[in-house]
């Protein structure tokens, strides 16, 4: 195990080892996310109250959870670029903070979408909705230090800090915002003896959340590489390699 | 270690009171700012005295932020910061001497400036006194977390947007705490869970941001 984490902590080796998993990534991601969709849309029956419209949750609630679930990826990798300076952790810091900010800017338009006919507005000052909002002007932050700081590998360091700093407020923003203000319906209880959501639409969410994961999983692997072959655009291997293919 | 810290205060503070003229322009861009809101909302007594506690606490928070762009600046430049680092004293220890001096420095003229501007923006009597120790207790939080943002900046050319981008969002429990507890005063309603969580905030932004800014001025200074 650690050989091996050595081992792909050398860029060159990571681009192989990628090479071979992101087309199976990338397809078990494909059949999941589709068997979710038409799980979720078409077999799991409408909600008594909300009718239609809920089945939107298929896609917002991975979302939101994967809003936050690449933060703390993203503090991890930073915490290991800043201890020990790999440069691979290093990429994943950079490459989390855009695709964090894609399933945040995701999860608040499809909330946004939800909230027009269940409550009757696009937008409502609620605490998840801040701070899902302050969420994104964090990731936001992240990636802008990147296109400031031109020395790729500084800007990596900048940001890893930010993302360590990120991962002690987020909570704090989090329950200052709920202290302030709450309209959102509360916290699915997924897992209880009496789960909130019934089971014939928890399953295909739980399926979609899967799917999310393994579309994030593939799509920052994809992402890497291409982060991996701008940045060693100069070595040797890279040409080689490009010209191989 | 205390006589170090003690002397980077002084040694910065010294350096301010040389430039006396610079001390008083962010104040007067705070007063100016607090002008505009009547001017731009509604002179409106009532009206205003509601938003007042919010509309004080954005202009401390927006103040904050622009004398954050300054406090590692000069020394950055001409290698003070290099010459803190590598002497054999604690590095975060000086530091925090650093952004003790530059709340001193920022905040003090705002302690001072504040309860004219609460009567400025009518805010309700009662609740200046709770005004006066937000500013006390929330502008140090701004300046630590401040200067976190200042520290991973510093070096870089177009850092002062940067800055804002960084750290506006860092600031927002700062600003519900603290806003919430004005207001609640000039309900008449307790403020003292509001004050404890800024008290909480100010010791957890004690004891963590010293190291989290001079961990960013490494990275800095390369």
């Amino acid at each position: 195990m650690w050989k091996f984490l050595h081992r792909l902590s050398s860029l060159k080796y990571y681009y192989e080892w990628s090479g071979k998993w992101v087309p199976w990534l990338l397809g078990l991601t494909a059949v999941l996310m589709l068997v979710g969709l038409y799980w979720g849309l078409l077999v799991a029956p409408a909600d008594y109250q909300q009718g239609e419209s809920y089945r939107i949750i298929y896609v917002h609630v991975p979302s939101a959870w994967m809003s936050m679930f690449v933060y703390v990826v993203m503090a991890g990798a930073g915490f290991i670029a800043i201890v020990w300076r790999t440069k691979l952790s290093e990429i994943v810091v950079s490459e989390c903070a855009v695709i964090g900010a894609m399933f945040t800017a995701l999860a608040l338009v499809t909330g946004m979408l939800w909230g027009k006919p269940t409550w009757g507005t696009y937008w409502q000052w609620d605490a998840r909705m801040t701070s899902e909002l302050i969420l994104l002007f964090l990731y936001f932050g992240i990636i802008a230090v990147h296109s400031v700081i031109e020395e790729p590998r500084t800007a990596a360091r900048v940001a890893s800090i930010l993302a360590i700093i990120g991962i002690i407020n987020i909570p704090i923003i989090h329950y200052s915002v709920t202290w302030w203000s709450s309209l959102h319906q509360p916290n699915m209880q997924l897992i209880s003896k009496t789960p909130s959501v019934h089971p014939s639409m928890l399953y295909p969410l739980l399926v979609m959340a899967t799917a999310f994961q393994f579309y994030f999983v593939s799509l920052l692997l994809i992402r890497m590489r291409n982060a991996i072959l701008y940045r060693e655009r100069l070595t040797i291997w890279v040409k080689s390699s490009l010209t191989r293919d | 270690m205390l006589d170090v810290f003690l002397t980077v205060i002084r040694r910065d503070l010294l350096l301010a009171y040389r430039r006396r003229a610079d001390l008083m322009n962010p104040i007067l861009l705070y007063v100016i700012v607090a002008t505009l809101f009547p001017l731009g909302i509604s002179p409106d007594a009532e009206f205003l005295g509601k938003l007042a506690p919010g509309l004080v606490w954005v202009t401390t928070l927006l103040a904050a932020l622009i004398s954050m762009e300054s406090i590692f600046r000069q020394d950055f430049e001409d290698g003070s910061i290099e010459q803190l680092f590598l002497n054999s004293h604690p590095f975060s220890v000086l530091i925090l001497g650093k952004v003790v001096a530059h709340w001193l420095i920022t905040a003090g003229p705002m302690l001072l400036i504040v309860p004219l501007m609460a009567m400025l923006l009518h805010m309700p009597v009662q609740a200046v006194p709770v005004l006066w120790i937000t500013i006390l207790l929330g502008t140090p939080i701004l300046s630590l977390v401040g200067a976190i943002g200042a520290a991973l900046t510093a070096g870089f050319r177009g850092g002062g947007v940067l800055l804002g981008l960084l750290v506006l969002p860092l600031y927002v429990p700062v600003l519900i705490f603290a806003s919430s507890a004005v207001s609640a005063a000039a309900d008449g309603l307790a403020v003292s869970g509001q004050l404890a969580m800024l008290g909480a905030g100010l010791i957890l932004a004690l004891l963590l941001a010293p190291l989290a800014i001079s961990a960013s001025l490494k990275i800095s200074m390369g």
